[in-house]
């Protein structure tokens, strides 16, 4: 069982995530589907990567695995300097409790919950107090532009401003890596920029980031962009600004 | 921490309802009707119980009640002349008891003849029982004013008598009776005391309306009783009694005493004392004139017959609680699926699948145990109403309540650990994936 309230005993040198010739296959009845190939991906603490690639290419997949929602069928994944290929179902749901911030697509608040109360979820498995929970969660929700609207239901929101919950609800456990999938996939041109605003002044606080876009423009906002093929790293550029 | 979790899960739980009221009411319906109606008939059933209990209880548990009764008519022999009969339990069998019978502690011998007495212009219908002095020994008949019939009354025949309430209402009113004659046939009865009235048990209603005797009019009917000294009776009343019977016309019967009681030490005698009753009476009495009755086998009878009774109340509305409570696990699995796509969000942002077991056992929990609580209510509710408008003794106890509160809880974990099990097993990717 790992402890993670207690400080992280990885150091700050070296990449946060390794993955080491990491494979992940589906049985299709008798025949195997591969759909991640041998992938060889170090990233450090504090860089921005976009993962793109044409559909069906394995991005979501790959997505997944760092997330820990999924476990390779071969190869090893090491996130903190922890192997995560060998974790259980507990083990695996702390980390992503305690590591992982998910920004979805298509927003993923729950609807019964309004805007504090979905900002607080993660907060609730790991278990901060109710004071605690709740003065972050507000602090979140102004942070990212919705100081006036704590107690509105997902479905009172426009699609950017749910986008925003969801990145305030990513960032409450304070994780080591936020994971976006299509974050401005289901939204506008200026809720989309709204968003990758936000993304950016994360990216300049120093948190790492790891995007998963259709867009090569949001691609350029990165400081790397990692391009998929059939399973494969196809190819990996380096932005400079 | 640990509050705030249960109170996080319980507000969680109570929002989740919420945002489909309807459905979670009616669902609640199926377990407010299966506690109540547990509730209800274990009331109603207790209430029957304790009031046989009570009027069996009034019979005397250490007591064995020999009763006369009719032989059945032989007809081959009888014919249709026969005029006298003669039959019933005599004075020689009590002394027979007193004699052979060692358990036996107090004999009662008991003479009841219908009447009607008449004090100044007041006339009524009454039982008129010769007994003994020591009657209030084995009956719960008690004496309120005055005094009860006394040895010397015995031993002189004296025309006094013992009036219990009931005819005391109807004879006097509001005038104090002691002292006061009341006339029957030619004869005059001075009042010496007041009894409480003899309460009338359906069973021993019911059996006296099988004896053939004077008191046959009195028995089944519900009138007083009037106690007057066993010799008095036996002198002024003789043993005869002229019955009207549709098959032979007119009948002379000759019975001595319409009833024994006997009295035991101890209520583990009794059932030997009944075997040695038997014996002796079976050996002087040819025709099948008299009947023993055991109120202890009764209120062990009325015990096996409550047994069964609640059993079988019990089972109905236990089959109506595990239907409610299929109908709640019904919509719990409707719930878990609709609610695929919130429990991988739940699972990504880093539940466990203990986490999402105890949320949706809790909304279970939640529909059950207030359909509990409401149940519980109606359940009080019902046997107030049975008892003001049906006139039946009810009786809730304690532990009714907490059995069905209790089911209730029981019923939301069993029927609710499915669906939440099933919910935690889903694969969070294909969740996130649903719909
Ligand atoms: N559970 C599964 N069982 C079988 N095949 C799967 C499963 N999940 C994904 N796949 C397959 O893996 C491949 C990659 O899927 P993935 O969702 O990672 O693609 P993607 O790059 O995210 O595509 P898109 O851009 O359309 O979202 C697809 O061919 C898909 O059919
Ligand atoms: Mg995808």
């Amino acid at each position: 069982m790992i402890e993670f309230r207690q400080e992280p005993k990885f150091g700050t040198d070296g990449p946060i995530l390794v993955m080491e010739d990491l494979c992940k296959s589906y049985q299709l009845g008798h025949t195997e589907l591969r759909v991640l190939r041998e992938i060889n991906l170090a990233i450090e603490s504090g860089e921005y990567v976009a993962i793109m690639g044409p559909s069906g290419s394995g991005k979501s997949t790959l997505l997944n695995m760092i997330g820990c929602l999924d476990r390779p069928t071969s190869g090893d994944y090491r996130l903190g300097g922890q192997s995560v290929s060998a974790l259980d179902d507990d083990e695996l749901s702390m980390i992503r409790g305690a590591r992982i911030g998910f920004v979805f697509q298509s927003f993923n608040l729950i609807a019964q919950l309004n805007v504090v109360e979905n900002i607080e979820i993660p907060m609730y498995y790991q278990g901060y107090s109710e004071h605690e929970s709740d003065e972050r969660a507000r602090e979140l929700a102004t942070m990212v532009g919705l100081g006036e609207r704590l107690g509105h239901r997902p479905s009172e929101l426009s699609g950017g401003q749910q986008q925003r919950v969801a990145i305030a609800r990513a960032l409450s456990n304070d994780p080591l890596i936020i994971l976006a999938d299509e974050p401005t996939g289901n939204l506008d041109s200026s809720s989309g920029a709204d968003i990758l605003a936000i993304l950016d002044r994360l990216h300049n606080e120093g948190k790492t980031l790891i995007v998963v876009t259709h867009d090569e423009h949001i691609a350029t906002r990165a400081e790397r962009v990692v391009r998929l093929f059939d399973g494969r790293i196809d190819k990996e550029e380096f932005n400079r600004r | 921490m640990f509050i705030f979790r249960l109170k996080r899960t319980v507000k969680l739980g109570f929002k989740s309802l919420w945002m489909h009221r309807l459905r979670s009411t009616l669902t609640t319906l199926g377990i407010i009707f299966g506690v109540s109606s547990v509730i209800a008939m274990l009331a109603i059933g207790e209430g029957a119980s304790r009031d046989a209990q009570e009027k069996i209880a009034q019979l005397g548990s250490r007591n064995i009640i020999i009763k006369t009764i009719k032989p059945p008519e032989d007809q081959a022999a009888g014919g249709q002349q026969q005029t006298l009969m003669e039959y019933g339990l005599t004075y020689k069998d009590a002394e027979r008891f007193q004699n052979g019978i060692p358990d036996v502690q107090v004999i009662v011998p008991n003479r009841r003849i219908s009447q009607q007495a008449l004090y100044r212009n007041r006339r009524t219908s009454l039982e008129v029982v010769g007994t003994v002095p020591w009657y209030p020994e084995i009956s719960p008949t008690r004496v309120r004013f005055g005094r009860f019939l006394s040895t010397t009354d015995m031993h002189y025949r004296q025309g006094v008598c013992v009036l219990d309430e009931r005819v005391v209402r109807e004879l006097f009113a509001l005038d104090d009776p002691i002292g006061q004659d009341v006339k029957i046939g030619g004869d005059y009865y001075r009042v010496v005391g007041v009894a409480t009235e003899q309460s009338q048990t359906p069973a021993s209603a019911d059996l006296e309306s099988k004896d053939a005797t004077g008191a046959k009019k009195a028995s089944g009917a519900n009138v007083g009783a009037m106690y007057v000294p066993l010799t008095t009776v036996r002198e002024r009343f003789g043993e005869m009694s002229m019955q009207m019977s549709s098959s032979s016309g007119q009948t002379l019967e000759r019975i001595e005493l319409q009833e024994i009681i006997v009295q035991v030490q101890d209520v583990d005698m009794v059932m030997g004392t009944r075997q040695s009753v038997q014996t002796l009476l079976s050996r002087f009495h040819k025709k099948n004139d008299y009947e023993i009755v055991v109120p202890l086998e009764l209120m062990r009878q009325a015990k096996d017959f409550q047994r069964i009774f609640t059993i079988v109340l019990g089972s109905i509305a236990a089959i109506s609680l595990l239907v409610g409570g299929i109908g709640i696990m019904n919509i719990m699995m409707a719930t878990v699926s609709e609610r695929t796509r919130e429990i991988g969000i739940r699972r990504a942002l880093g539940a466990k699948k203990k986490d999402i077991v105890i949320q949706f056992l809790s909304e279970t929990l939640i529909l059950t145990l207030s359909g509990g609580f409401l149940g519980m209510a109606l359940g009080a509710l019902i046997p107030f109403f049975v008892t003001h408008f049906g006139q039946m003794r009810t009786v809730i106890t304690g532990s009714s309540l907490i059995l069905a509160f209790g089911i209730s809880g029981a019923v939301g974990i069993a029927f609710g650990l499915y669906p939440a099990y099933r919910a935690a097993n889903m694969d969070p990717i294909e969740s996130l994936r649903h719909e």
